[in-house]
């Protein structure tokens, strides 16, 4: 297993960039491209999803032992390509009384960006000025306008697919065809036509053509999630990482997990890292110019605030006191369904790219609705490939239907007819998924939690987060919209509608995976801890390219736009260094 | 190697690419990939990008036996019993259904009461029936127990605990069976394979009224 990747040793580095998942890739692209020696640590270990000793993919479920079944090491499933999770050996978390919050973490090259959905949804220029619109929140310092240009270029360079609508909030961009919608995905369209639920082709960043040499084309096998060996998905890891190591500009070092950023006490600049090597416990520092972090939005709040030092009391960017704060994920609900229409169906290959063909951008005014901001919703069914699960609670649904002959049949059952019926309901089964935009709060935040630390004595965060009635109202509205979606279908709900006492069925915060927030931007120091470009009020050798700047996120996964960013803001420290600014 | 053929087949190095493209570097990964698994034969699967702490721990748990063999008997009756031999496939136990269910139990430790409880919950009703344990009943017996406790809609008074047992027997040989090679043929799934996906076929577009958009 590589533990570093060197094209040369450095004394000293132009760029530090902390993580090497979206923003860190990018920013590691973008800096070796212009020139810049640059060290990327990354905390986890090497990965590459086409190299033998990684690969997942077209595996069978009875290559696993537990046929694909969630562990602790892969929450997603054996065969999903996250290695970390929720609850990671030695490095804990912990919550506030009466709060929640669950943290996805990737111990891997690339990250998170390994096995994530590829749903590629750019902000609207309404999700950059929501504080004007409806009074919530806070406004981005930048608009809509400013990050078009960039949007365009990670379009064109990383690949997405999708087709231009002309929609007000969920913008035009620069797409590859996409697949055609699978059966069950007509039948959702046909539905949501009646509706009025507008429902277009997902906008995903898969390859559906060929857009370089060094990577492919799709080959229809449903399983970016396991990370494409055809590199025909975007990950950081093959699409960022491993380009900018070409460029002879880049080292990355493994088994890095920083512990703080060191500061010049005179200068009040940053001057590197410091970290300890995970296979050695040893402490060693790296020296720099200029620091990136790229941790996540929530391990670049926990650096941050561990960076403690007489002149930065309050931990390093923070004398606004914003960092950790304005913490919040993607609302989320769900629904299953049985569309009886669809028993006994034709076999075929419907697996398709990883993921939705279709789904369905906010379409309602929330001026006529009891709650702020929107939400998509995103689909699944069709002719998967069993695994661990399958099957999985016949006994609430057979008992439902009649048998082939017309005679009611009892719940449950054993023998020959149930055998009968996991064939017949192959392929019947749909769910929807809402994904929504949380009012970010100052009062869902992050701290350090003043007991604990992890296993490499590094103070761990404590997480204080609940959900406001906003958040509850929308997943209600969620699931009186996926009801009526069901039934126009003329499916049935698989589970009873989640009323006040389950939050109407709110997924817990950070279980959607989209956590943004907790270094926000701003035109004013007091209120917020980096500029719009992304780097700290107080440090100007300091920036962070994660989910950490956003001050609000849309009813939009956060991916495409941290790359955008990270884009832009790469960028900028090029052109501050060619001024003699940095 | 079947595989390298049905990646020719299905005309993978003709999408228009180059001879060295990744997807046909990948087609040499898998194949790589496989005939390590070749060499490895004892292993009862192929390698699948397993991490370090991954290994260690499939490892350790492939080398503890949670089930007695007589528990393990009465798993391999049930789960025959939930998913039999018919004109399609084989059973549960012909699928390996007993071995998959034995591993679950040591990799998810919360199954290990209710399994075990459940098995001994069984041999008790079946020695206060018939005087022997479940294995050593007729069939007609078992079958007579078992009409007991498949049925979730009409619980007979005492007999809760006995269902609760079966569901979770019918869910783990369900899941085991269909992720087997014979379950897989069986059920008609057909993907896992480099294709084309364009669009749903004419004739399942026709026989649900709909058109490709």
């Amino acid at each position: 297993m590589q533990d570093i990747q060197f094209n040369f040793s450095a004394e000293s580095y132009d760029v530090i960039i902390v993580g090497s998942g979206a923003g860190g890739g990018m920013a590691a692209y973008e800096l070796t491209k212009a020139g810049a020696k640059v060290c990327l640590l990354e905390a986890g270990q090497h990965y590459d999803p086409a190299d033998p000793q990684y690969i997942t993919q077209l595996k069978w479920p009875w290559q696993s032992p537990r046929r694909g079944a969630s562990t602790r090491f892969r929450p997603f499933g054996d065969f999903d390509a996250a290695y970390g999770g929720w609850d990671i050996e030695g490095e804990p978390y912990t919550t506030a009384p009466g709060t929640k919050f669950a943290w996805f973490r990737s111990r891997m090259l690339g990250g998170r960006t390994n096995h994530w959905g590829r749903i590629s949804l750019r902000f609207g220029p309404d999700d950059f000025r929501r504080k004007s619109i409806d009074g919530l929140g806070e406004d981005w310092p930048i608009s809509y306008d400013e990050v078009k240009p960039f949007y365009d270029e990670i379009d064109s360079m990383l690949g997405v697919f999708g087709t231009n609508e002309g929609l007000p909030n969920d913008p035009d961009g620069v797409f590859l065809p996409p697949p055609k919608p699978r059966l069950h995905e007509l039948m959702i369209k046909k539905a949501n036509r009646n509706l009025g639920i507008k429902t277009i082709p997902s906008r995903m960043s898969i390859l559906t053509k060929k857009i370089n040499d060094d990577r492919g084309e799709c080959f229809y096998c449903s399983q970016c999630g396991r990370a494409c060996m055809a590199y025909a998905d975007f990950s950081s890891s093959s699409c960022l990482v491993k380009p900018a190591l070409k460029s002879k500009n880049l080292d990355v070092i493994y088994h890095a997990m920083a512990r703080e950023v060191l500061t010049d006490p005179q200068t009040g600049l940053c001057t590197g890292i410091s970290y300890v090597d995970t296979k050695t416990l040893e402490e060693r520092t790296v020296k720099a110019r200029i620091v990136v972090l790229a941790a996540s939005a929530c391990e670049s709040a926990r650096l941050l605030l561990n960076s403690k030092s007489p002149r930065f009391p309050n931990g390093l960017a923070n004398s606004s006191g914003v960092v950790g704060k304005y913490l919040h994920d993607s609302t989320g609900a769900s629904r299953a369904a049985i569309i009886p229409m669809l028993f006994d169906r034709k076999r075929y290959n419907e697996d398709g790219v990883g993921g939705l063909h279709v789904y369905s951008p906010w379409w309602q005014d929330n001026k006529k609705l009891d709650f702020p901001r929107g939400y998509h919703i995103e689909y699944w069914g069709g002719m998967g490939m069993p695994a661990y699960g399958f099957g999985w609670g016949i006994e609430n649904v057979n008992g439902m239907f009649p048998d082939r002959d017309g005679n009611k049949r009892e719940a449950g059952g054993y023998g020959a007819a149930l055998k009968d019926d996991y064939r017949r309901f192959y392929g019947a089964y749909i769910g929807m998924a809402g994904r929504g935009e949380a009012v970010a709060r100052e009062d869902n935040y992050c701290e350090i939690d003043p007991e604990k630390v992890d296993k490499f004595g590094i103070p761990v965060l404590r997480f204080h987060y609940k959900h406001s009635e906003y958040e509850k109202l929308q997943a209600k509205h969620m699931h009186e919209t996926f009801e009526q979606i069901i039934h126009e279908m003329g499916g049935i709900p698989l589970s009873d509608k989640p009323g006040p006492d389950k939050e109407y069925g709110l997924n817990a915060p950070g279980e959607i995976i989209h956590e943004v927030g907790t270094a926000r931007m701003g035109n004013n120091p007091k209120t917020s801890a980096l500029n719009k470009y992304q780097q700290a009020h107080d440090v100007k050798n300091l920036f962070i390219v994660d989910a950490a700047p956003f001050p609000s996120q849309g009813d939009k996964n956060c991916t495409w736009t941290i790359l955008a960013l990270s884009m832009r803001a790469s960028r900028h420290i090029v052109d501050l260094r060619n001024q003699g600014k940095l | 190697m079947k595989r390298r053929n049905l990646l020719k087949s299905i005309g993978l190095t003709s999408l228009g690419l180059a001879g060295l493209s990744p997807q046909v570097r990948a087609a040499e990964n898998i194949i790589a990939a496989e005939n390590e698994g070749d060499k490895k034969k004892k292993e009862p699967w192929e390698p699948y990008g397993r991490t370090e702490s991954e290994k260690e721990r499939d490892a350790r748990l492939l080398s503890e036996q949670f089930f007695t063999p007589s528990e393990l008997t009465t798993v391999a009756v049930l789960a025959d019993l939930i998913i039999p031999r018919d004109s399609h496939s084989g059973s549960a136990s012909d699928a390996g259904v007993p071995a998959f269910i034995e591993f679950m139990a040591k990799d998810k430790p919360e199954l290990q009461t209710p399994l075990r409880g459940g098995l001994h919950w069984l041999d008790a009703q079946a020695l206060k029936r018939f005087g022997s344990v479940f294995t050593a009943c007729s069939q007609k017996q078992q079958i007579e127990i078992v009409e007991d406790i498949a049925y979730p809609g009409k619980v007979k008074p005492g007999m809760s605990q006995g269902v609760a047992f079966f569901n979770l027997m019918r869910n783990l040989t369900a899941s085991g069976f269909w992720s087997s090679q014979i379950g897989i043929a069986d059920l008609g799934y057909v993907g896992n394979i480099p294709n084309q996906w364009t669009g749903v076929p004419d004739d399942v577009l026709k026989q649900y009224g709909l058109e490709n958009e």
